[in-house]
């Protein structure tokens, strides 16, 4: 009943260097990605710890602005695509295949690629830091054609990014091939966890948005060195395109990021609420519609780049109107707490303050997509404040979460949680006096990207530098609990958490490394489990 | 439950979805030109064929037309308008002329890409005649007159009383033809 794609199926484990560099095991895939995007959340974490430090006061003092820019824009590459999206992914490998009853991934041979392409990729992005010119400067937004000045580290800066986008795109192909082709005989799409039906959301994103970019840069790349002019006024080209181009992808983007996200809280707070999630159905809708949305809204990213006022209305309603499908989850989320017996364990503090802090974000961004305000805002760091609420205590406190919450099914320990309650209230305070004052200064007028600013701006910055500290040296705490957690502690059992539903609970912790090879019966009593 | 032809399908059919919207990108190019030629977005003028035979009608509305002009980047040259400011009656054909200079000790070519504010005017700006139809070669240290022949369309908006003309110069480094 359960033959499946792969046909090398071992009893054991395969062993050394060897199990990780030819697995096409989903749970040691999803490792892998994990591990991968810890590491590049501390390298693009030391990159705002330089980036703070030159704010700490106005001047000069440590780097010089060249170098400056250039943490700015690999900061942001490696955050997003290195950090963020492939944490994501590897939670998608881990929990998917157990939470729908599969025995692994759909393409598993695939997933090995996908993921071994991104060391390859961020070493050739980050081998720009060391090259004549130094490393890419002009933003991750990557606009002509300032980006076009980038020295030697321009070819590397566009295959980077062509084969982080290989990667992504063979990782959503992967989910959604897995999703349609492989539930467990029994299980509906409306049956599926949250977690599951955000990212198969998510990969159609990817799949819809990353092609036009790695388009968008190839244009780019030729304009630069095959005498094409897309960009290039003198030949006839216009670089206002390349930002259309660029946010076509960009706006989904960002729902890439926070979509799973989504996923991830709607699948803790109900177990720590002890209740089934509030509006299962319209939870499902207002993510579908999210992203449908989101092809249509690019250019609020653009308002001052000169667009008529007919357009600039189009893109400012439509961006309002995303805020009602995210008023509908976050509304979902507070219901499923209302009167819930509710417990705050790590997992569930992180959830909850995504809720709040994520919805924060969410509003600075309405105040944004406000056509004649964002002419004030546009490009200060309201901005910079805006997306890191959303990105930084948004998403990065879903991954979180996620990772306290399943922790215990990965390694069979509990962790620490008077530490991980540590992590938690660290992580909130630091990262609010880091990113709060930072509304203050975009209101202001301090403008973004500049390393240097006025002295009316010292106080809110220096502020703003020792929350970035406290909160870069809190999250060592985190790599402490998980390496903790992995070496021993507290035996876990098969449901870690005592309101913990899916199918993923249903198998031992740790869990084995092969799971539901024959698919799981799922009869009444076990699907009404799942909720 | 033989599921390896449906993923092979849904695998398929995905690949086939992602190479289409890497051409969609491309497509974008043609889209963008086309919105910007109905919108005026991009404030690029257009360009007609003076009928020297037909009937001058013209509307007695005065528009008021300011020249301006940049250069780009490090192009080693001048470009001022010889006059700031027409008062031109629309329907009719006017002369407006730019003195560029080469200031360097090589000959470079250089294009200049017109740009017309407010977008709404770039609508009914139409050049019969413009240095900026082709590229321009200026010898080492060399002056030239040029010459932009042009007119405002009678349909121009009542609330469009004034409007700039504005040239940058470009420095052209892959000799292409453009118009």
């Amino acid at each position: 009943m359960s033959t499946l794609a792969h046909d090398d199926h071992h009893d054991h484990k395969p062993t050394g260097l060897k199990r990780w560099f030819f697995s096409t095991n989903h749970k040691d895939i999803g490792t892998l990605y994990l591990i991968f995007a810890l590491t590049m959340f501390f390298v693009g974490g030391a990159m705002a710890m330089i980036i703070r430090a030159e704010l700490f006061q106005p001047g000069l003092q440590f780097v010089d602005p060249q170098f400056y820019n250039s943490m700015v824009t690999v900061h942001a590459l490696i955050m997003i695509f290195g950090a963020v999206m492939p944490a994501g992914v590897g939670l998608a490998n881990w929990m998917i295949p157990l939470m729908i009853g599969a025995p692994d991934m759909a393409l598993p041979r695939m997933n090995n690629m996908s993921f071994w392409i991104l060391p390859f990729a961020f070493a050739l992005l980050l081998s720009t830091l060391f090259m004549d010119g130094g490393a890419p400067a002009g933003g991750w937004t990557m606009y002509p054609p300032l980006v076009l000045q980038t020295g030697d580290a321009f070819p590397f800066l566009i295959f980077a990014v062509h084969f982080l986008g290989i990667s992504s795109i063979m990782g959503a192909i992967n989910i959604i091939a897995t999703v349609f082709n492989m539930r467990a005989p029994g299980m509906t799409l409306m049956q599926m966890p949250l977690f599951v039906w955000t990212w198969v959301i998510t990969s159609f994103l990817l799949i819809a948005s990353l092609p036009v970019l790695a388009g968008g840069v190839t244009m780019l790349l030729t304009d630069k060195y095959f005498g094409t002019s897309f960009f290039d006024a003198a030949g006839g080209g216009d670089p206002v395109l390349f930002q259309h181009i660029f946010w076509f992808f960009g706006h989904p983007e960002v729902y890439i990021l926070a979509l799973p996200a989504f996923g991830i809280v709607s699948q803790i707070i109900p177990a720590f609420a002890r209740k089934p999630l509030f509006g299962y159905a319209s939870m499902v809708y207002a993510t579908a519609s999210i992203a449908i949305l989101s092809f249509f809204v690019w250019a609020h990213h653009m308002f001052t780049v000169g667009l008529p006022i007919k357009g600039e209305l189009f893109f400012m309603y439509a961006t309002m109107l995303i805020a009602v499908p995210t008023g509908v989850k976050v509304f979902n989320w507070i219901a499923t707490m209302w009167k819930g017996s509710m417990t705050f364990e790590t997992p569930m503090l992180f959830s909850v303050a995504f809720v709040i802090l994520f919805t924060i974000g969410g509003f600075s961004g309405l105040m944004l997509g406000i056509t004649p305000v964002d002419f004030q805002y546009h490009d200060t760091y309201f901005v910079v404040a805006h997306f890191h609420y959303v990105l930084l205590t948004g998403a990065i406190f879903a991954l979180m979460a996620a990772a306290y919450y399943w922790l215990p099914k990965w390694t069979g320990f509990m962790y620490d949680e008077r530490l991980g309650k540590i992590h938690f209230w660290l992580s909130l305070i630091s990262s609010n006096v880091l990113f709060f004052p930072q509304h203050f200064l975009g209101l202001a007028g301090m403008p973004r990207r500049i390393p240097d600013y006025n002295i009316q701006f010292a106080d809110f910055n220096m502020i703003s530098s020792i929350g970035g500290f406290a909160y870069g040296i809190s999250q060592l705490l985190f790599v402490y609990i998980v390496i903790k957690c992995a070496m021993g502690g507290k035996k876990a059992r098969a449901r870690s958490w005592e309101g913990a539903k899916g199918l993923e609970w249903e198998v031992p912790s740790p869990a084995p490394f092969h799971t539901f090879e024959t698919p799981p019966k799922l009869t009444k009593k076990v699907l009404e489990s799942l909720y | 439950m033989d599921n390896k032809k449906g993923i092979k399908k849904t695998t398929a059919r995905l690949v086939l979805f992602t190479v289409l919207m890497f051409g969609f990108g491309y497509a974008l190019v043609p889209l963008y030109d086309v919105f910007c030629k109905i919108t005026g977005l991009n404030g690029k003028t257009i360009r007609v064929t003076e009928n020297l035979n037909k009937e001058v009608i013209v509307s007695n509305r005065s528009i008021k037309v300011q020249f301006d002009a940049n250069i780009n980047g490090d192009l080693p040259w001048t470009l001022t308008p010889n006059q700031r400011v027409m008062r031109v009656q629309p329907g009719k054909f006017y002369e407006a002329v730019y003195t560029v200079k080469n200031i360097n000790d090589r000959d470079i070519v250089g294009q200049a890409i017109p740009s017309v504010s407010p977008q709404v005017a770039s609508l009914y700006f139409k050049k019969a005649e413009c240095f900026c139809f082709v590229n321009q070669l200026l010898k080492a240290g060399e002056t030239k007159e040029m010459v932009v022949r042009f007119e405002v369309d009678k349909e121009l908006p009542e609330d469009v009383a004034e409007l700039t003309l504005s040239y940058t110069f470009f420095r052209v480094k892959k000799v292409a033809a453009i118009n």
